[in-house]
């Protein structure tokens, strides 16, 4: 039990879930993107979609994605900031399937023509989890540095990755591997004790088995 | 961690201790969440200059998406400096704080959530017109957040904090539990008073049903912070006056969860029961939540 969560969190109002929670999605988003967004299509589902202008779900989840945190006092004004930056944002509603009531689905296009599409789930307190990248099903807090990596299913990749963490002296808290059927993609998210850096997700990457890797440091 | 799971272990590891009960729920705090005590005291006095900022930051003139909050706040404040109220001016102090934090988190300002965004208010409402009247130190009421989230950080976990799981009792009724050990601790009373505080307090909350109009943290939830505020005074004086919970703190605690439990989806927190159903609500918010 964090104390900081009793007294806290320091956040811009007036929803822990439907404010702070949508910044931390789109900030975790733009990490993931590993690139400035200048496009966003952002779909809101349940209580995100039916309450969330009002709690100024949608200034947070662009606030997010230009990279500020859920106190910022910009906040409420992040769409002027957002047409300063030249980030073009659309907002629509949608219905996932089997979703968390408070979740929002996002496909990014970076400055370089990266993409990213993303489901975020705010879970309470300010608190979030990703729940789907690329189409593929995982659950991650972003609360520690976390690694995900989308690879071809076959043998030696996860032996791959866990020696070069081994090689950089980063300690592994959690290992989750998933993957859609047998033979398609998998992915693995991998929780960090320390941070992960730009030149280790380059080294993961030099395997051909390897189709992307992320990492998000908040 | 056993300390944080009952007031009753709270209380008697703080006695062991020797330590005044902040500076034990500090230190305990410190070894789960690994970091330093200075750490956490920075933190816990970055938190509090937020809490002071978001009373400063108000503006009279501003409203909320809904149109329905604004401007309270300054009708309180003008009505307590009149000197014509029933209270008189340190309650209405606390009237108009608790709207005057409460307002601006409607209005998206930069609050700080204790335990949540929606009773944001009842702790500066209690805290700060209480520092002004007695003169005390930041560091006085940093030590009075610590002892607010030792007690807060029992109810989270026995009970809940979040009004989608157990209604508004545990939201604004957490604050107020909170809020009158704070007081106890601060006036100078001891470790059983700031217990039978908590248990008042909760117990004065019970049932209580988060029902927001349109589903927004506006109505009725800023005005419920001023509720929190004052039950949370008469708490906190009841139990420094030698009054006794007749049920100890830990059982109140209980029965909060378990009542939260019965509370139907519609009372908590979705904004179709309670006062969101009312024909007003309905009138201003014909489709519902949606705004």
């Amino acid at each position: 039990m964090n104390i900081f969560d009793l007294i806290g969190p320091i956040m811009v109002g007036p929803s822990s879930s439907h404010t702070a929670g949508a910044a931390r999605i789109g900030l975790v988003a733009r990490t993931m993107l590993g690139e400035k967004p200048v496009k966003a299509e952002i779909l809101l589902h349940g209580s995100f979609a039916a309450t969330g202008k009002g709690h100024g779900t949608d200034r947070a989840l662009v606030a997010g994605l230009l990279g500020m945190k859920p106190d910022d006092l910009r906040i409420p004004d992040s769409f002027r900031f957002a047409r300063e930056e030249g980030l073009e944002f659309s907002f629509g509603e949608v219905k996932l399937d089997e979703a968390h009531p408070n979740s929002a689905l996002l496909r990014l296009t970076g400055e370089t023509g990266k993409t990213l599409e993303m489901i975020g789930a705010s879970v309470g307190g300010g608190k979030i989890e990703v729940r789907e990248i690329n189409g593929l099903k995982l659950r991650f807090t972003a609360e520690y540095p976390t690694l995900i990596i989308q690879n071809h299913d076959n043998p030696g990749s996860i032996a791959w990755v866990s020696k070069l963490l081994a090689d950089e002296n980063v300690n592994i808290g959690t290992f989750q591997v998933t993957r859609s059927s047998r033979g398609k993609d998998a992915i693995m998210v991998i929780e960090c004790d320390s941070r992960i850096t730009d030149d280790l997700v380059e080294k993961i990457m030099q395997n051909p088995d390897i189709i992307s890797a992320g990492k998000v440091n908040l | 961690m056993a300390i944080f799971e009952s007031t009753r272990g709270l209380i008697e590891e703080t006695e062991k201790s020797g330590l005044p009960i902040w500076e034990y729920v500090l230190k305990t705090s410190c070894e789960e969440s690994n970091i330093s005590e200075e750490q956490s005291w920075e933190m816990m006095g970055k938190t509090f200059d937020a809490m002071l900022e978001s009373y400063r930051s108000y503006d009279q003139f501003q409203v909320s998406a809904s149109g329905l909050v604004g401007g309270d706040a300054e009708k309180m404040r003008v009505a307590r400096n009149s000197g014509d109220t029933i209270c008189g001016s340190f309650i209405g102090s606390v009237i108009a704080t608790a709207l005057t934090v409460s307002e601006c988190n409607a209005c998206m300002h930069r609050i700080v959530a204790a335990p949540t965004a929606g009773s944001c208010g009842v702790l500066p409402a209690v805290l700060l017109p209480y520092a002004h009247v007695k003169d005390l130190s930041r560091d006085d009421l940093i030590k009075a957040l610590y002892v607010a989230s030792g007690f807060g950080a029992v109810i989270a976990q026995r009970a809940s904090i979040s009004g989608a799981e157990a209604g508004c009792q545990a939201e604004i009724g957490s604050a107020s539990a909170m809020a009158a050990a704070a007081l106890v601790y601060l006036h100078g009373g001891d470790l059983r008073m700031m217990e039978n505080s908590v248990a008042m307090a909760l117990k004065n909350m019970m049932g209580l049903v988060c029902d927001p109009v349109a589903g927004l943290v506006e109505v009725p939830c800023v005005k419920r912070n001023v509720a929190g505020a004052m039950n949370a005074l008469a708490s906190a004086e009841m139990a420094l006056a030698g009054i006794e919970s007749r049920i100890p703190a830990d059982e109140v605690i209980d029965t909060m969860k378990v009542v939260g439990s019965m509370l139907p989806p519609s009372l908590r927190e979705t904004g179709e029961g309670g006062i969101a159903a009312s024909p007003t609500a309905h009138r201003l918010f014909p489709d519902g939540p949606k705004i």
